[in-house]
């Protein structure tokens, strides 16, 4: 595996550009939280012609619904839930500028050939590595729409925070190429 | 004799299951892990299996739940004949040892309704299996189920004529749709037989067996064997990213079925295999 790219946010369409598939990166500066509640309510908005309560022109978005944190922790244990559930809403956001997503697990087609157009990119950070992962965030606070808890669109800053690129503005797609490598059935089964 | 249990003492004792299960992940799990890098041919898929030993090394130090979903609150609970609950009712009791595990371990509430999505604020109501079994004893187990493995599962009503083959052929299909998404490495829990609903559940059960420990059934564990294999050769590996380390194990249990009928329950367990017991 090649060394870590350190990026920094916001992010250009040129930063994002300059990414490929598997490539592993460390995350640095502001990124925002929304998952399936703050995301329905974003495009209902858009929907009604409203301006969202945040802007995402540049910035990188993580699907994440964290724990409570503890009295004196940042944020609780935080990694990604799965983000096809996004899949309805993302290229919304792509429209606006935004340039990174952070997950796990497939995007649909329509996300893969919105991040083509709009010059996005999908990463994956570990699945289930919730409590690593609150190593890397350094500060934790509420943008908008506290009634949704855990959904609430947060403002978190991080530090080398671990990810690597799934989806590039290239439509690649790691999950289909590493997969390829080391497949043993395509000839045996389906 | 019969032996009084008070229902006093099941709260405590569930909350402190709830607590553990999502800070402590069990040393089979561990173990296992450990042998999947140790094996995995993917540089990528050994840095991830590696991230995810640190990840449950620091939940313990730390006392922090292993991953944000810390899941449904699933307990299967064997009742011994002789035991005596008084009190009050024992699913009350589980559901408030929940309520206070989940407060009190900072763990996240993820039960809603299903249409409105409104949180029920508490992550309750548990969802509660009884047996009635000889003895008088009551153990408890608590599993901590995660809503993207789960995702995954499914029950499906086979056709006789489809066989062991038919069996292996649905399964390997449904793992290489599901790619990686419920979070791999992950535990294939598998429940042949029954009815619609006895398959489902014996796949839950299945997932509770230790990774390592082998089927008693001769039949099974080759079964097992055969299915852990071919949903290796895939390629889909850890999370997803290519490697050989997609399945921890296969684990099956069985049960008598009509003569029309081959249930199959398939429930997916993520790498955060969490699970803990308790005997009162």
């Amino acid at each position: 595996m090649s060394e870590p790219i350190r990026l920094t946010t916001p992010l250009s369409r040129k930063d994002v550009e300059a990414l490929k598939i598997g490539d592993q990166v460390l995350l640095n500066g502001v990124i925002l939280t929304g998952r399936d509640a703050a995301h329905k309510r974003m495009v209902e908005m858009l929907d009604r012609g409203e301006k969202l309560p945040v802007s995402v022109d540049g910035q990188v978005i993580y699907y994440v619904g964290p724990t409570p944190a503890k009295p004196g922790a940042v944020i609780g244990s935080a990694g990604p839930t799965t983000s096809n559930r996004m899949d309805a809403y993302a290229h919304r956001l792509m429209e606006l500028g935004l340039r990174g997503m952070i997950g796990k697990g497939s995007r649909g087609r329509n996300v893969i050939e919105a991040m083509q157009k709009h010059g996005c990119v999908y990463f994956a950070a570990i699945g289930g590595a919730g409590a690593l992962l609150a190593r890397s965030i350094k500060e934790s606070s509420v943008l908008a729409w506290p009634d949704l808890g855990t959904e609430a669109i947060h403002r978190l800053v991080v530090q080398d925070f671990p990810v690597v690129v799934i989806n590039d503005v290239r439509g690649n797609d790691l999950y289909q190429e590493g997969r390829k490598e080391f497949d043993l059935t395509a000839k045996t089964i389906v | 004799m019969v032996r009084t249990i008070h229902v006093d003492e099941v709260v405590p004792a569930v909350a402190e299951l709830c607590i553990s299960a999502n800070y402590d992940l069990n040393e089979d799990t561990i173990q296992s892990l450990k042998q999947g890098m140790e094996h995995e041919e993917s540089s990528t898929g050994v840095a991830v299996l590696r991230q995810i030993l640190d990840n449950a090394a620091i939940a313990t130090e730390e006392r922090l739940p292993m991953c944000q979903d810390t899941g449904t609150a699933v307990f299967f609970v064997e009742v011994g004949q002789d035991v005596h609950l008084e009190g009050g009712s024992l699913y009350d009791a589980i559901n408030e040892g929940v309520r206070q595990g989940y407060k009190e371990g900072y763990l996240r509430k993820s039960i809603c309704d299903p249409f409105t999505r409104k949180n029920t604020g508490d992550n309750t109501p548990a969802i509660v299996h009884y047996d009635v079994v000889p003895g008088d004893r009551l153990k408890i187990t608590m599993a901590a189920k995660g809503g993207g493995s789960e995702n995954m599962s499914s029950v499906v009503m086979l056709k006789p004529s489809d066989g062991r083959q038919g069996l292996i052929n649905y399964i390997v299909k449904r793992a290489a749709e599901m790619g990686p998404n419920p979070c791999p490495p992950i535990v294939i829990g598998i429940g042949i037989g029954g009815n619609f609903e006895k398959a489902a559940l014996l796949a839950k059960k299945a997932i509770l067996r230790p990774l390592g420990e082998k089927n008693p059934d001769p039949e099974l564990a080759a079964l097992e064997e055969e299915i852990l294999k071919k949903t290796n050769a895939l390629g889909i590996g850890p999370q997803g990213m290519g490697g050989r380390t997609f399945a921890l194990g296969v684990h099956i249990l069985k049960h008598p079925c009509h003569i029309a009928s081959m249930p199959l329950g398939v429930n997916i367990q993520c790498h955060a295999n969490r699970h803990k017991d308790v005997v009162l």
